[in-house]
């Protein structure tokens, strides 16, 4: 304990640099990983294969495939192509923070597509026919009707998909993204303890604890029309 | 993709490694598991907190950082209190971690199936005669693994893909054998495309296999459709 309390107040600015890195990670990619997750999920349930079909491939190979993998592949594996290298989105690939922002964006994406796709399978068949009855046209019934409620029905799945990528931000360092992880990982090298690592542990769970509680609150507030 | 067919005897090997680790982490996290839920429900009040509080503990902290824990926390451990100068080898380092954490997840699934078994089936067996042991393996246990088989599968299939973490630690693994052809061939996305299709498949076998087993745990119920 003497020797995580030296330590922390020894190397707590790099930490608490470390840590804003993993806090930008997860905000950034649960939002951009949910706006695309949405349109996802309505694309895959379309009655239209073609539609269909490939939202279900992309799903299928990010959740079924490692995320350390898909990193690499993003970040080692593109550079093996020449036209990837001269175009625009070796801007996005070539640093390490936005290579490893993009694959936990996907991931999550993919992930977040398959609960929102259970929710909108679950939505009464009656409200969309009340929607339909009034004249609503169908997007307007996709947009106002069936996403919201389908996000309502599985928005404890969605919150538990957050904390989960707050452990999955971890992976960044493994592409030299100075994360918690990755800051971690420096000074336990540099000291030869595992004292480093044992404290990002701890604030890992920290953060995920408030992490849990901020969900929870928003999960009441998104059901507020619900009995109980 | 000549090169592919260069290193596939060594992608095969570390394929090999991979399965390997995987199940001998599922044999020890079942076995944790077990132990966990057991805890989990025990009269002794201590023991149920001490358990909470472990499996709480290692579901908030990420399995990468659990795993170099383990693999130079271990060693650490081991040449301070024991004077050795014995270093972990990353396999081991990397079944200590990948059951932990598989144990904490398995511990609250067992648990929940343990309690979904109805108490009147209990009561029924011990009015039978049947001891301790015969109730848990003969009513308990075949009731509980019914239930617990759709969560025990995906837990297996996100044990599988965290196994490709013990390649940072120096294991050669199928991810580590992709990195060092990689690293030769000047190739890196066919092989580690190779690899994300190897994990598909191998998480593809595994579906019917959990198939099988539900429709067997399952063959004494009226079906749900």
């Amino acid at each position: 304990m003497d020797q995580l309390a030296s330590l922390l107040s020894l190397s707590w600015p790099a930490l608490l640099d470390g840590l804003w890195i993993s806090l930008q990670l997860l905000l950034f990619s649960c939002v951009l990983g949910f706006a695309l997750a949405v349109p996802l999920a309505v694309a895959r349930t379309s009655p239209r294969r073609w539609i269909a079909l490939p939202c279900r491939l992309f799903m299928s190979a990010f959740r079924g495939t490692p995320l350390l993998v898909q990193i690499f592949i993003l970040y080692y594996g593109l550079a093996q192509f020449e036209w990837v290298r001269d175009s625009v989105l070796w801007l996005l690939l070539d640093d390490a923070f936005s290579c490893a922002l993009l694959a936990l964006t996907l991931n999550l994406a993919a992930y977040m597509a398959e609960d929102i796709r259970g929710g909108i399978l679950g939505v009464p068949a009656g409200e969309k026919e009340a929607a339909t009855a009034f004249g609503m046209s169908r997007l307007m019934v996709t947009w106002y009707i069936v996403v919201p409620r389908a996000i309502g029905i599985v928005a404890p799945t969605l919150g538990n998909e957050i904390v989960l990528q707050l452990k999955s931000t971890a992976l960044a360092s493994t592409i030299t993204v100075l994360d918690l992880t990755g800051v971690a990982r420096r000074l336990s090298i540099e000291a030869y303890t595992t004292d480093a690592l044992l404290l990002a542990g701890l604030l890992y769970i920290v953060i995920a604890a408030v992490l849990s509680l901020l969900i929870k609150y928003g999960e009441a507030r998104l059901n507020l029309h619900q009995p109980h | 993709m000549a090169a592919l067919f260069d290193y596939s005897a060594q992608l095969l090997e570390g394929a090999g490694l991979t399965l390997e680790l995987a199940f001998t982490s599922l044999c020890f996290g079942l076995l944790l598991g077990l132990a966990g839920a057991a805890a989990k429900m025990s009269a002794l009040p201590w023991l149920r907190q001490a358990a909470y509080l472990v499996s709480n503990i290692l579901r908030g902290i990420p399995e990468f950082l659990i795993l170099l824990i383990c693999y130079f926390g271990l060693s650490n451990l081991i040449n301070t209190h024991f004077a050795g100068t014995l270093s972990l080898s990353p396999f081991a380092g990397g079944v200590v971690a990948l059951a932990l954490v598989f144990g904490a997840y398995a511990s609250e699934v067992f648990r929940g199936a343990f309690l979904a078994v109805p108490k009147g089936q209990l009561e029924a067996a011990r009015s039978y005669g049947l001891s301790r042991g015969q109730i848990f393996w003969c009513v308990q246990l075949p009731q509980a693994w019914r239930i617990c088989l759709p969560s025990l599968n995906n837990m297996w299939q996100n044990l599988l893909k965290d196994t490709s973490l013990v390649s940072i630690v120096g294991l050669e693994d199928m991810l580590r054998k992709a990195s060092i052809a990689a690293q030769f061939t000047k190739q890196p996305f066919v092989f580690y495309a190779a690899v994300a299709v190897v994990y598909l498949l191998l998480l593809a076998v595994s579906n019917p296999a959990f198939a099988y087993f539900e429709k067997r745990a399952n063959r004494g119920y009226a079906s749900p459709a």
